[in-house]
């Protein structure tokens, strides 16, 4: 049985003068113990999908499971088996840290439940702000106590949407390592991020969704190996040759370009040489989930929006 | 409902319950002192001035009216600015991503509102108290106007609060509905002393019946039979029930 099921799912907002097609069609199954990675760029329905799964979006149309549960006619049991961490950094203010996470572990029925409050609040490095009320606490402190909320009643799967979006580097590190450790236990875990690195050191395997569509959807291992192509960077402060710029990715100094062989590196670097810039830094390097991604964003067919 | 529910809806209702006791001088104490001042003000200008039962002072009358208002005003606050808040922060992502019931989110909050409103209530009457003296000839009214009123007015906050997107949305409910139906209810006079006319728009209020019924408890005599205030109150408290309940299963204006 799959970890969670997603079925034709589709959403479609009706707004003013039409309607917009959020998610068209998205199918795919996380199977339990997995670590599946979900990225899109902005506006791809990432949340919109992750919304429907927890409940607090309806489906325009298709069916979601959470082990086997249906989130709309069997919706105590899906969420019984979802953790959610939202996007948002939301608290309640009226709160502390442990009050917030005993209310949390209530809702779901869990009693008693302080001995693995604390062994959160400790893998979370939160056990010295316990007793603080949530508004005293620093933005990276209260995504932490997200966290620790959608763990509280342990759940068997984790959905993360972008948890490591403005968060320093200490935490990224502490919140990787908990998530890992539960992984290996044996939960599943589904992550949004916009870290492409993250996604590719972590996610087993990872679904693309572009403009409500799924557009790639293998192992983390074959979408890497499935572009046979290399990636030529170097950083430069001048211009480059039409021919040249028109297939570049550039970011500030730094240019990337991509190369199938060794020729066309050669003919590359040949063109730069007779343009006369001058190339500081110059590494050749596989392409990396970014690169991928990009490619992959640049190829596929988008959605519509369907003017009504 | 099974263990696991029970659990959850009483941890829902705590939860609302410890929202406003952790803010108790402005959820408690502010409409006390309100009610103090209204008793001081009016009951200062109109006592000897104003006789609804042969027997009973003017200050002595007001006293339950007072009371009820409060109960009500702070049952209908608490839903609605609790649902409202959370909608506004963002928090309650937090309740809706829980296996809880709409039935136990109705519970919790037309709970929590009751509670609220009796405490407030509760916190007038004794306070009041000092400057009248106050029997009780039919207690047993004072206790089922007293949360059928609160009940009715945290289902109507409920769903005030499932309606407003913002806080002013709120306040307009309440400055323009609940006010204006809790004082032309007979907090401050007897609708008896109405012209004709305006005794029958009275008569259409079911905050009329509720002040009215409550005030029996106190004294014994009222405008109407408390059974049909009863029965008023009870078709009342049946609507927003019902009301809120179904926007509360369809998610209504909370899951999109």
């Amino acid at each position: 049985m799959a970890a969670v099921s997603f079925q034709q799912v589709s959403k479609i907002y009706k707004g003013n003068g039409g309607e917009l097609r959020a998610l068209d069609d998205v199918s795919f199954d996380i199977e339990q113990g997995e670590f599946f990675g979900l990225l899109g760029p902005n506006g791809a329905g990432k949340t919109t999908l992750i919304s429907i799964l927890a409940g607090l979006t309806r489906a325009s149309g298709g069916r979601v499971t959470v082990h086997g549960h249906d989130v709309v006619s069997e919706y105590a049991q899906a969420r019984r088996a979802l953790g959610v961490v939202p996007q948002e950094l939301v608290f309640d203010p009226f709160f502390s840290v442990r009050e917030s996470l005993r209310i949390q572990s209530g809702y779901f029925g869990v009693r008693g439940n302080d001995a693995w409050i604390d062994e959160l609040l400790q893998s979370l490095g939160l056990a010295d702000k316990a007793n603080a009320n949530m508004r005293q606490l620093s933005g990276g402190m209260k995504r932490r106590v997200l966290v620790a909320q959608a763990l509280v009643h342990r759940p068997p799967v984790i959905v993360l949407d972008e948890p490591t979006a403005g968060v320093d580097v200490e935490l990224r590190q502490t919140l990787w390592q908990f998530i890992a450790r539960l992984n290996r236990e044996g939960h599943t875990v589904l992550l949004t991020t916009h870290y492409l690195e993250e996604a590719e050191a972590l996610c087993s395997r990872i679904a693309m969704l572009k403009l409500g569509r799924v557009v790639a959807l293998d192992r983390t291992a074959n979408l890497l190996a499935g572009t046979a192509f290399m990636m030529l960077s170097f950083k430069t402060d001048q211009p480059l040759p039409p021919a040249l710029a028109a297939q570049a990715r550039v970011t500030g100094r730094i240019v990337q370009l991509k190369a199938h062989d060794a020729a066309e590196v050669e003919s590359l670097l040949g063109s730069l040489r007779t343009a006369g810039v001058k190339v500081e830094d110059l590494e050749i390097g596989r392409a990396d989930l970014e690169d991928v991604f990009l490619e992959i964003m640049q190829g596929a067919p988008g959605g519509e929006r369907v003017a009504a | 409902m099974n263990g696991d529910s029970l659990a959850g809806t009483r941890s829902l209702l705590y939860k609302e319950v410890l929202r406003f006791w952790n803010v108790r001088l402005q959820t408690v104490a502010a409409p006390v002192l309100t009610a103090v001042l209204y008793l001081l003000i009016f009951g200062h200008v109109l006592e000897g001035h104003v006789k609804v039962f042969e027997t009973i002072s003017y200050t002595s009358f007001l006293i339950p009216g007072l009371v009820m208002m409060s109960v009500l005003q702070n049952a209908f606050a608490n839903s609605s600015s609790s649902l409202v808040q959370s909608k506004v922060t963002g928090n309650l992502v937090f309740v809706l991503v829980t296996p809880l019931s709409h039935w136990a989110w109705f519970v919790a909050y037309v709970g929590a509102s009751i509670v609220r409103g009796l405490v407030v209530g509760l916190g007038v009457l004794l306070v009041t108290l000092w400057f009248a003296p106050l029997g009780a000839a039919e207690p047993v009214w004072i206790v089922v106007f007293a949360v059928a009123g609160a009940a009715v007015m945290g289902a109507l906050g409920l769903i005030a609060g499932l309606w407003a997107e913002k806080f002013d949305q709120i306040a307009a409910f309440q400055n323009f509905i609940v006010m204006p139906m809790t004082f032309l209810s007979g907090v401050f006079y007897s609708v008896k002393s109405l012209p004709a006319f305006w005794q029958g728009v009275s008569h259409l209020n079911p905050f009329f019946y509720i002040i009215d019924g409550f005030r029996r408890g106190f004294f014994g005599v009222s405008d109407v039979s408390p059974w049909v205030g009863l029965a008023v109150v009870g078709a009342s408290l049946a609507l927003v029930c019902a009301l809120s309940l179904h926007l509360l299963r369809i998610g209504y204006k909370i899951r999109h």
